[in-house]
């Protein structure tokens, strides 16, 4: 077994992987290795071949392909080392990293610093639990969009999609594209799951039916997929029996949610949170163990990939300085608490020096949809400030500044609290 | 190596008849397993509770009563032979509160009139030492520690392995449209891909064993498939399971199981209805909820957080509700192996003897053969290893090296080896069922499409042409037009 040392080892070569890689590098960290699963650097973005990435971090409109480029080169320029075909098997809590690939057999990275970047995987129609047969022709929408976008294959002809994520939408428009009659996309809520973008520019430009408060409750057809039962659900979410339909088709693409990837971090004792279902951090996206660091979809699910890498680098940044020793934490840690609508906030705390930190950006989703809100903060209960919104969806993340300033102005705090709520009155 | 006349055609390749060739091929026999679909272990063997039973159910006076212990003593001796994953866990018989508790008590005597070792009753202190998670409800319970859990899909795929370099031929895809008789003496088969002549036939068809019996003129065979329901879970690790666990049983049922398996998933079921159809493997709403109710009761704390997959199989049961194992009285040379549902897995070596008696008994001469291959080479299973063993792999053959199933840990060299191996894995399931590759939570959306890749270059055909599992059930239906040049139609 070969045995190698490196100060950052990068696990994942998607969005995250790359932009925290050269920004650990732009920090002083020359010795930095990328480890990816797959023959190529990028993640999900080189099947992502549709337009929409990089409005926020390059303020122009790019492919998934050319957004992934900008990163590849970037870590190219920078002689920053990538194994690629190369899977991790184990990272344990002192930070050594256990690799396989097909030319070097198995590695033992032993790392001074660790940085989680390994995405996230699709929920399947096993976890959901969908009534019916197991036949061909039932795949995640993912799943299919790499078939079809990098493997040059259709799934199928006549396709039902259940979830109306932004892959679901997505992949709506794909197989349209490729000559599929797209029968419907399925919601079981009553609001999409996916960008509202995205529900004009893959729906509703193309004709295809979204059908809220819809699920699909049979899957039929021993071999091939035959039909799907399409049943309207109720207040509770329950189906209406007698609203069902069979809607004839041969694919079922499922967008039903998506899972950070962590059974590497477990196997590192890194501590979950169980609404993210990624690690907890604090601002330097370090976890809670020591120069073990989480970003991407690892750590909580993005709709942008501008948001991956605004954070990416953030603990790519941290990184470094946790190599170089300057990594200090305050003498008092602030927990940051997702507050009244909110699902989550990222990071959980606030607990590290900084002097020429301006701001601290802080992610977070609310739970339910909601329509003119204030966008609240407070310290200990304490009202910061509030700023208003037009809406807030669940699909789509909200990142709200947190002023160092701020920070700076306030004793001896423990508690960051968000709340979003609607304004009375409107 | 086809040959047009054998002395024994086994039609069916289930456990039963996998079981059958594994102890004929070690006789100077001519065999032909036949199987209509393209994998061994696609029925009612690749879907049902994956165990080896003790033998204090099955009641004394049926065949299944005398064949089920027989079977779980020979099992622990084949599946070491044969580098089967097995493990003898034990089980339990748990009674609530509420519960009639007399039944373990009934239970205790039936499985000693079975001969049954080890047999046990256990108390409430025991129960949450042994299963921390089970409800403080569960006050009494029949411990049989000699009950085993095993992959039933790779338990009968190594028997026919193991028939097939004793000299067996196993031919896939060919499914027996009728059988052959001259002056009430079997003849042979004919089938989709051809007749074959044989002096002896035996009907191991599985659900379908009416139909071929039927074929021959025997009617009393009845099939009435009975459907079971399952939730398979991702690996255990914040809720492990210890042993098997069956509720008090009823008349037709052992009720909703809670076991582990050998890959360390949890697994709750089945349900047990009667169905029309033998083609009936849908999952239902009602079902799925039983399945899970019952499973509460056992394990209040269980959720459906970590659920993985559902799937559904469906019991070959005989109106007789016992297995039909036995020589036809109107013809010569045909022997059923009929109404196989539970325990018909751990009784499968025990079957496959008696098979032997009885066509011994119709005339067959059994000689043994010479230089019979006892054992299996043991597959890699990169999953089970150390990180030192899985690199001491990859240094001996660099395609070790290469994971394609990140989920369940499967390396290209295992996926490329089940390709071709003795009994040959040509869909994306068959691989899976050798592998574990999609086995796991991602259910292959990471490496389907590498798999399906793999399955194409091995085999030499399109990509439009790998199918999921039976006819019909290609994994994706055709190439982007003109991206890729020339037109692959799976249809």
């Amino acid at each position: 077994m070969i045995k190698i040392k490196k100060d950052v080892v990068v696990i994942g070569g998607g969005p995250a992987g790359l932009a925290a890689a050269a920004k650990v590098y732009d920090n002083g960290i020359e010795d930095v290795m990328i480890l990816e699963r797959d023959f190529e650097l990028g993640g999900i973005l080189p099947q992502c071949i549709h337009n929409g990435f990089g409005l926020h971090h390059f303020g122009e409109e790019l492919t998934g392909p050319e957004y992934s480029q900008r990163f590849e080169n970037e870590v190219e320029e920078r002689n920053i080392e990538v194994k690629l075909d190369t899977m991790v098997l184990d990272v344990t809590a002192d930070k050594k990293v256990f690799a396989m690939n097909k030319d070097q057999g198995a590695m033992e990275i032993q790392a001074k610093a660790v940085i989680l970047a390994m995405g996230c995987r699709e929920r399947t129609a096993g976890a959901i639990g969908i009534p019916g047969t197991r036949p061909a022709g039932v795949l995640t929408a993912g799943t299919a969009q790499r078939f079809t976008n990098i493997e040059g294959y259709v799934p199928g002809k006549k396709v039902v999609i259940l979830g109306s994520g932004d892959i679901g939408l997505i992949m709506a428009r794909r197989m349209r594209l490729e000559g599929a009659d797209v029968k419907a996309v399925c919601e079981i809520l009553p609001y999409t799951g996916g960008l509202t973008r995205n529900v004009v520019q893959c729906l509703e430009d193309y004709d295809i039916p979204l059908m809220l408060n819809h699920t699909v409750t049979k899957i039929i057809g021993n071999d091939r997929l035959e039909a799907v039962e399409i049943t309207e659900v109720d207040e509770n979410m329950k189906p209406i029996p007698e609203s069902s339909e069979i809607v004839e088709a041969d694919t079922l693409l499922l967008s039903v949610g998506l899972i950070p990837e962590n059974e590497l971090s477990k196997k590192a004792d890194v501590v979950l949170d169980k609404r993210t279902n990624g690690p907890i951090v604090n601002e330097g996206r370090e976890t809670n163990i020591d120069g073990i660091f989480a970003c991407g979809n690892v750590l909580h699910v993005h709709d942008l990939v501008d948001w991956v890498t605004e954070e990416s680098q953030i603990a790519g940044e941290w990184a470094a300085k946790y190599i170089k020793g300057d990594y200090n934490r305050t003498s008092k840690k602030i927990d940051v608490k997702a507050g009244e609508n909110v699902s989550y906030v990222i990071p959980q705390s606030i607990e590290l020096e900084a002097e020429d930190r301006k701001r601290i950006p802080l992610y977070m989703r609310v739970n339910t949809p909601l329509q003119a809100v204030d966008i609240a903060l407070y310290a200990d209960g304490e009202k910061l400030y509030s700023f208003s919104e037009p809406f807030a969806k669940p699909g789509e993340m909200i990142s709200v500044p947190l002023a160092q300033k701020t920070l700076d102005d306030l004793d001896e705090i423990s508690e960051i609290r968000v709340d979003i709520i609607e304004k009375e009155g409107e | 190596m086809s040959k047009d006349k054998y002395d024994v055609i086994i039609i069916g390749a289930g456990v039963s008849g996998c079981a059958v060739a594994w102890k004929l091929a070690r006789y100077d026999l001519d065999i032909l397993l036949l199987e209509k679909a393209p994998d061994v272990a696609t029925g009612t063997t690749k879907a049902n509770t994956a165990i080896i039973h003790a033998g204090y159910n099955a009641d004394p006076e049926k065949q299944k009563g005398r064949l089920n212990k027989k079977g779980n003593v020979q099992i622990k001796d084949i599946v070491k032979k044969l580098s089967v994953p097995f493990e003898q866990i034990g089980s339990l018989v748990v009674g609530m509160e509420d519960d009639d508790l007399s039944v373990i008590d009934e239970l205790l005597e039936k499985g000693k009139k079975n001969g049954v070792e080890g047999l046990e009753i256990v108390g409430k202190e025991w129960l949450q030492r042994e299963e921390p998670h089970l409800s403080d409800k569960a006050v009494k319970a029949l411990w049989a520690p000699t009950a085993g859990i095993v992959t039933p899909w790779e338990f009968a795929l190594a028997l026919a392995e193991n028939a097939v370099v004793n000299g067996a031929d196993l031919k896939l895809e060919t499914e027996v449209l009728d059988v052959y008789t001259e002056n009430d003496k079997v003849t042979g088969v004919k089938t989709n891909k051809g007749d074959f002549a044989a002096d002896y036939v035996i009907n191991a068809a599985g659900l379908y064993a009416d139909d071929v019996a039927r074929m021959v003129g025997i009617e009393k065979v009845d099939i009435h498939p009975r459907k079971g329901e399952y939730y398979i879970y991702d690996h255990a690790k914040d809720f492990q399971i210890n042993h098997v666990l069956f509720p008090i049983p009823t008349k037709i049922s052992k009720g909703i199981v809670c076991t582990k398996t050998v890959e360390d998933n949890l697994l709750i079921g089945p349900t047990s209805d009667f169905v029309d159809s033998k083609e009936d493997l849908a999952t239902t709403c009602e079902g799925l909820d039983h399945v899970f109710e019952g499973a509460k009761k056992m394990f209040p704390d269980l959720t459906l957080n970590d659920t993985i997959r559902v799937f559904a199989g469906l019991r070959a049961a005989d109106t007789t509700e016992d297995f039909v194992i036995e020589a036809a009285e109107n013809v010569t040379g045909f022997v059923n192996v009929a109404g196989i549902q539970s325990p018909g897995l751990s009784s499968a070596p025990a079957i496959a003897d008696l098979v032997a008696e009885i066509l011994e008994d119709e005339g067959l001469t059994l000689n043994e053969k010479k230089d019979v291959i006892e054992t299996r080479e043991e597959p890699a299973r990169f999953y089970e290893l150390s990180n030192e063993e899985r690199a001491a792999y990859a240094e001996k053959d660099k395609d070790y090296g290469k994971i394609i199933c990140r989920c369940e840990t499967v390396s290209y060299k295992e996926i490329v080896d089940a390709i071709n191996g003795p009994v040959p894995a040509r869909t994306v399931n068959a691989v899976k069922r050798r592998t574990r590759a999609g086995a796991g939570r991602c259910q292959g959306g990471f490496c389907g499409p590498r798999v399906t890749q793999i399955i194409a270059d091995e085999l030499g055909i399109d990509t439009t042409q790998v199918r999921l599992e039976q006819d019909n059930s290609n994994i994706v239906k055709h190439k982007i037009k003109g991206l890729l040049g020339s037109q692959g139609d799976a249809e």
